[in-house]
């Protein structure tokens, strides 16, 4: 008998048929996409000279109106803090309701359906009926940061919750303790880690996404930003974008920062 | 010993953390406090609006309710978009997002220069937003579908980049070297080596991001860049409510959708 002399590594479907199924598939997906795709490919072959003309007229960035970014970047960061604060009382009690193991099944039903509810729709979304409801201006941006915040903490609070061990809740339970004794002794100290560092994360994450819901009108650098993409003032949306991108490094090296310390 | 040194060095009560640790935390939560109530503060809310904000949101809902559902087909191949530029845009940065991983992973960049490159590259790609990046992309390509497509992918960079990396730098350093004893070339190293340990969270990444994406393409059309957003922006600012109510309820249906699937997929690989 003979050895082979070369070795093809494993692919990662075994059943031939499921692999040319698969790329089938795949081809005829691309197709289907470039046909119904109602895409204009003049215009978009002319993109890359448009790109180098748009880029040329980024450099150099203008900062002579610092003081108007200065002031929109302070309302971004201020909204994120407001809403992340807020957003981390509220989401305690949704995500308590959104554990199997601590409240009957009905309440259990309904926080997960809220909690799915308020996590579907795109924040801008969000903010457009948060805009009509409370006019223009930060406070609509910072209860759309609200809503955000607290689908994203109630989640991962519902499942740290869950895969709390059993035994740790019965224990205090025997002891004879009422719901909120409960709740003190056996469930925060578990959660508390996991809790602060998905909230300082959501913080973060925040400062992100306040950038965005500016575009609609709901406060913060974002309406700054859209008007001077209208405008043509490219020079200045570069020195917004910039002061954005340091922003979030900046939050970023701080959040790891304070989340390396709390370990 | 005396009663007092006795009931100092064993105390009755039992604290978990001392005096001084104790002081510590408080002044974090009075710094806490003291920061939210400032930037609330400083915001200068309105809050006379929160007395009508009720009867804001009851007319709001009353011209939301009963939907037009005569105006579904017309948001059939609006959504049809949506769903190409989540799908193309995920499929475009999976070729892109594989090698700036490779470069931003300390274990297989070539040198601290192109590591900080790629560090710099994932850290732009995630601070700005899809819809950001979908001003910057209007502006060079014009409203359309290729705008949203670009700025779905540019934001997808960083997201997977970020995720593979870290993944790259959990990687089994025996398997590598062993591959790399046999007198591979360092991209047989790489293609044998690491890209098979790190398949399956490039593949759970990559659907996670994905459905992320839907969401993400619902709202591109609100700068322009095409799918369901032009048509719900459109309706919004005309204040068609009955029409944005049958387009939130597909949305909602894409996302569950959407959802359901990438869960699902998820857990035959993990």
């Amino acid at each position: 008998m003979s050895y082979p002399t070369s070795w093809r590594p494993p692919s990662f479907f075994n059943n031939s048929f499921i692999r040319f199924g698969l790329l089938a598939l795949v081809l005829g997906y691309f197709l289907f996409s470039y046909i119904t795709l109602d895409a204009d490919w003049e215009r978009t072959s002319k993109g890359i000279p448009r790109a180098l003309d748009i880029f040329k007229r980024m450099f150099p960035p203008d900062f002579s109106r610092w003081d108007l970014l200065l002031r929109g970047v302070l309302e971004s960061v201020q909204m994120a803090l407001a809403a992340s604060f807020i957003g981390m009382l509220i989401a305690i009690p949704v995500g308590l309701c959104a554990a199997n193991n601590l409240v009957p099944r009905p309440v259990y039903f309904l926080g997960r359906i809220f909690l799915g509810i308020s996590r579907t729709f795109h924040e801008i979304i969000v903010a457009i009926f948060f805009v009509k409801i409370f006019g223009f201006g930060p406070l609509a941006g910072v209860l759309t940061l609200v809503v955000a915040s607290f689908s994203f903490i109630g989640k991962m609070l519902a499942e740290d919750i869950e895969n709390m061990r059993p035994g740790k809740l019965e224990a205090i339970k025997a002891t004879g303790a009422s719901f909120p004794k409960l709740l003190l002794y056996a469930v925060q100290p578990h959660i508390l880690p996991r809790y602060i560092g998905v909230s300082i994360y959501r913080l973060d994450a925040n400062i992100r996404h306040s950038t965005v819901v500016g575009i609609v009108g709901a406060g913060g650098i974002g309406q700054t930003l859209a008007a001077s993409f209208s405008r043509y003032d490219y020079g200045f949306s570069l020195a917004i974008l910039i002061t954005i991108v340091s922003l979030v490094f900046a939050g970023e090296f701080l959040s790891n920062w304070v989340r390396g310390r709390l370990r | 010993m005396s009663l007092q040194n006795h009931q100092k060095k064993y105390p009755e009560i039992w604290k978990r953390y001392n005096p001084k640790q104790t002081l510590v935390q408080y002044c974090w939560y009075t710094g806490i406090v003291f920061i939210a109530v400032w930037s609330v503060h400083n915001l200068d809310i309105p809050w006379f609006y929160f007395l009508d904000a009720h009867l804001q949101a009851a007319d709001l809902v009353e011209r939301m309710i009963p939907p037009d559902w005569s105006f579904f087909p017309d948001i059939v191949d609006p959504l049809i978009e949506t769903l190409h530029i989540a799908t193309l845009g995920t499929v475009f940065t999976v070729f892109l997002a594989f090698p700036v991983a490779i470069i931003s992973a300390r274990n297989t960049t070539f040198n601290q220069v192109t590591w900080f490159i790629g560090r710099l590259i994932l850290v732009t790609s995630r601070s700005v937003n899809t819809v950001v990046w979908g001003l910057l992309f209007v502006a060079i390509f014009g409203p359309g579908p290729v705008a949203g497509i670009f700025s779905v992918a540019a934001r997808s960079i960083g997201f997977v980049g970020k995720l593979v990396a870290e993944a790259i730098e959990e990687i089994d350093h025996g398997t590598v070297e062993a591959i790399e004893a046999t007198g591979a070339s360092r991209l047989q190293i790489l293609l044998i080596g690491v890209l098979p340990q790190v398949m399956p969270v490039i593949l759970g990444t990559i659907i996670y991001r994905w459905d992320i994406n839907i969401r993400e393409s619902t709202v591109l059309g609100f700068v322009g860049a095409g799918g369901i957003g032009i048509v719900l922006y459109s309706s919004i600012n005309l204040f068609a409510w009955h029409e944005v109510s049958v387009m939130l309820v597909a949305i909602f249906g894409v996302v569950i959708v959407s959802e359901y699937l990438s869960i699902s997929v998820r857990k035959k690989i993990t």
